[in-house]
């Protein structure tokens, strides 16, 4: 089988890591052996530290020094070509996702992309479960392509270190077209995002539509200034009203936060909204509806009006 | 400029879901529809396209009848017309069957712009828009969340933890748009009544063997105890003991 490594920075990605483990896991469950695939400038030397599979495929080249989509899908295909592959694994991140689908469009086979888990029988992988809505709901389901084109869901697998021989290294080189460069990145333009984000936060304070009003939110501001590595999020309903800017967004169609502690204030408890939040080591909800579906998926609850709430405990802080 | 914009029609789900009998499906016996807010945002965005630069926009799906609903919910916010490729079966259609019956219906169109979601709402497959664009022969620029249109050129954006990544490309071109691009209008009265008039073209397409076939749906585990820390104000002290506790003060 073949496996796709995401790098960042010329380091391997926790994604990636995790795809590793599981290329091991199924190949070893498959009777099959792992190629790795690394490509983009300066990948090289990774190659040596891949340990507990066979083959490295190295696609070293200057022009790759960032993920240049159509590129990366030639690549792809030519050591599937150089492989022939059952199975080829990448990372469900954004580019992982975005490069399997690239491949798969050029193979005309669909791709099962954010898998969970792996079923195999009698020696072949025959079913795999996959998110589905974001990952509030699992889907489990069989795949009749070939090759198998799959995307590992982040966090799934956890990463685990593997002993053993070097693996035999080689070098793929693929001839590039100008085309292939056609869509790539021109510019970056650096944040101006101030202070702690969202995902790098170790409180997290949500607002939903229970706040009112973008003045509101200026509570949940002086609360997190009162606590440690804190930073405030949304509901879609807040987003939606303009309140806070759609990057405050937290779920399916946001950001995907996992803090010591999440704070609820005014959220109903949507799984669209949960699904963003639920890996949070706690959550608290503040809602004065002791039936709000939040009340299902939280570790501690204050049923009452979060506008007295708030600023007693602001109050008490200070 | 011809812009078109695809959509899927979801169940509205919002506190919890509920599955059939057989597993198989959302249970959307008490339910309403929508689409993902990634495709309200690329209806949105076609509408402004449109707005700026002339031109028409044209909203697709594949679906059953019962998606027109969808489609005019796009016509009586801007959208100009609207296509159906009817399929009771959409459930069951793999990103691969969706795309080749999408660009085969929209290649003689001749679009400047396509938009899709990044991912459907339910599926999250992350594959349709791509594979049109591959289909038509098109640049595509993934998940994007800003699109601006100069000389026959797209300057497109899209966010990542560092910033802003620019990219530029030249039209006809594909998209697959975020949530946040945008925030999408609500539909006028005149625009819902008048939404009702407008003929939408209809085919019926059959779904080609599939790659991917679903066995069943089940819910993760979602293991939290839930302890009520108190009512109304009386709780502020057991929440700052909990904070202590927690380590966030
Ligand atoms: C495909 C799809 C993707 C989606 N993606 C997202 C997403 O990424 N993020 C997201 O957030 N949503 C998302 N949604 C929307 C989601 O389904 C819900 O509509 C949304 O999360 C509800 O936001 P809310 O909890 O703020 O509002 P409501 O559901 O209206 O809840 C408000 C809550 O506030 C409480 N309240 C009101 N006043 C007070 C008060 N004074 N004190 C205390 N409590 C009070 C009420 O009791 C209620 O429980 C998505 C939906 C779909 C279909
Ligand atoms: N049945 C469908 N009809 C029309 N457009 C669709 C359909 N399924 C997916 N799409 C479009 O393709 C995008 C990506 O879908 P997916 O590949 O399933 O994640 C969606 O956001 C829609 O814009």
């Amino acid at each position: 089988m073949l496996a796709i490594l995401e790098t960042v920075k010329q380091a391997l990605s926790e994604a990636s890591l995790e795809t590793l483990t599981a290329a091991r896991d199924l190949a070893q469950k498959t009777n099959d052996s792992v190629t790795a695939l690394l490509i983009g400038k300066g990948v090289q030397a990774l190659a040596p530290t891949l340990k507990g599979i066979q083959t490295v495929l190295v696609a070293e080249d200057q022009k790759l020094d960032s993920y240049i989509p159509e590129a990366f899908a030639k690549i792809v295909l030519e050591a599937i070509t150089r492989t022939s592959p059952k199975i080829v694994l990448a990372p469900g991140t954004e580019c992982g996702n975005d490069l399997i689908a690239r491949v798969s469009a050029r193979l005309d086979v669909s791709a099962a992309t954010n898998c969970t888990e792996f079923f195999v029988e009698n020696g072949a992988l025959k079913r795999v479960t996959r998110s589905n809505w974001g990952g509030s709901l699992l889907e489990e389901v069989e795949i009749l392509s070939s090759p198998i084109l799959l995307t590992l869901q982040p966090h799934a697998i956890p990463a685990q270190s593997a002993d053993g021989p070097a693996p035999a290294i080689e070098t793929l080189s693929v001839a590039l077209s100008e085309k292939d460069f056609r869509v790539r990145v021109k510019e970056l333009i650096p944040s101006e995002k101030k202070g702690i984000s969202l995902t790098d936060a170790k409180v997290v304070i949500g607002g939903g539509r229970g706040m009112g009003s973008a003045e509101a939110f200026k509570m949940l501001e002086e609360l997190a200034s009162l606590l440690n590595n804190a930073a405030v999020g949304a509901t879609r309903v807040a987003t939606n009203n303009n309140w806070r800017p759609h990057s405050d967004q937290i779920g399916q169609t946001g950001a995907q936060i996992a803090p010591d502690l999440y704070i609820a204030c005014g959220i109903s408890g949507a799984i669209q909204h949960m699904v963003g939040c639920k890996n949070s080591k706690k959550i608290l909800a503040i809602n004065k509806d002791p039936e709000a579906p939040i009340f299902q998926r939280a570790d501690y609850g204050v049923i009452g009006d979060l506008h007295q709430i708030v600023p007693a405990l602001i109050a008490e802080l200070k | 400029m011809k812009v078109l914009v695809c959509v899927k029609r979801v169940p509205d789900t919002g506190g919890g879901f509920k599955l059939t009998a057989d597993g198989m499906h959302v249970d959307t016996t008490n339910l309403g529809f929508t689409v993902s807010p990634h495709e309200e945002c690329a209806i949105e965005e076609a509408i402004r396209i449109v707005e700026k630069h002339g031109g028409s926009s044209t909203v697709l799906t594949l679906g059953p009848l019962a998606a027109q609903e969808q489609l005019r919910e796009a016509i009586a916010k801007g959208i100009n017309s609207a296509i159906l490729l009817e399929a009771e079966d959409y459930e069951s259609w793999d990103p691969a069957a969706t795309a080749h019956a999408i660009a085969e219906t929209v290649k003689p169109l001749g679009f400047d712009i396509l938009l899709f979601g990044n991912e459907s709402a339910d599926t999250c497959n992350y594959q349709v828009g791509l594979r049109v664009a591959h289909l038509l022969d098109l640049p595509c620029v993934t998940g994007i969340k800003a699109l601006e249109i100069h000389n026959g050129k797209a300057i497109a954006k899209r966010e990542v933890k560092e910033g802003w990544e620019v990219y530029e490309v030249p039209l006809p071109a594909v998209f697959t748009v975020k949530e946040g691009i945008n925030t999408p209008r609500h539909p006028s009265l005149r625009g819902i009544m008048s939404a009702k008039k407008v003929p939408i073209e209809q085919k019926k397409v059959t779904r080609p063997a599939p790659h991917l076939v679903r066995k069943g749906l089940k819910k993760p585990q979602e293991g939290r105890q839930l302890e009520i820390l108190g009512q109304g104000l009386e709780a502020v002290p057991k929440v700052i003991e909990k904070l202590r506790e927690l380590g966030a003060i």
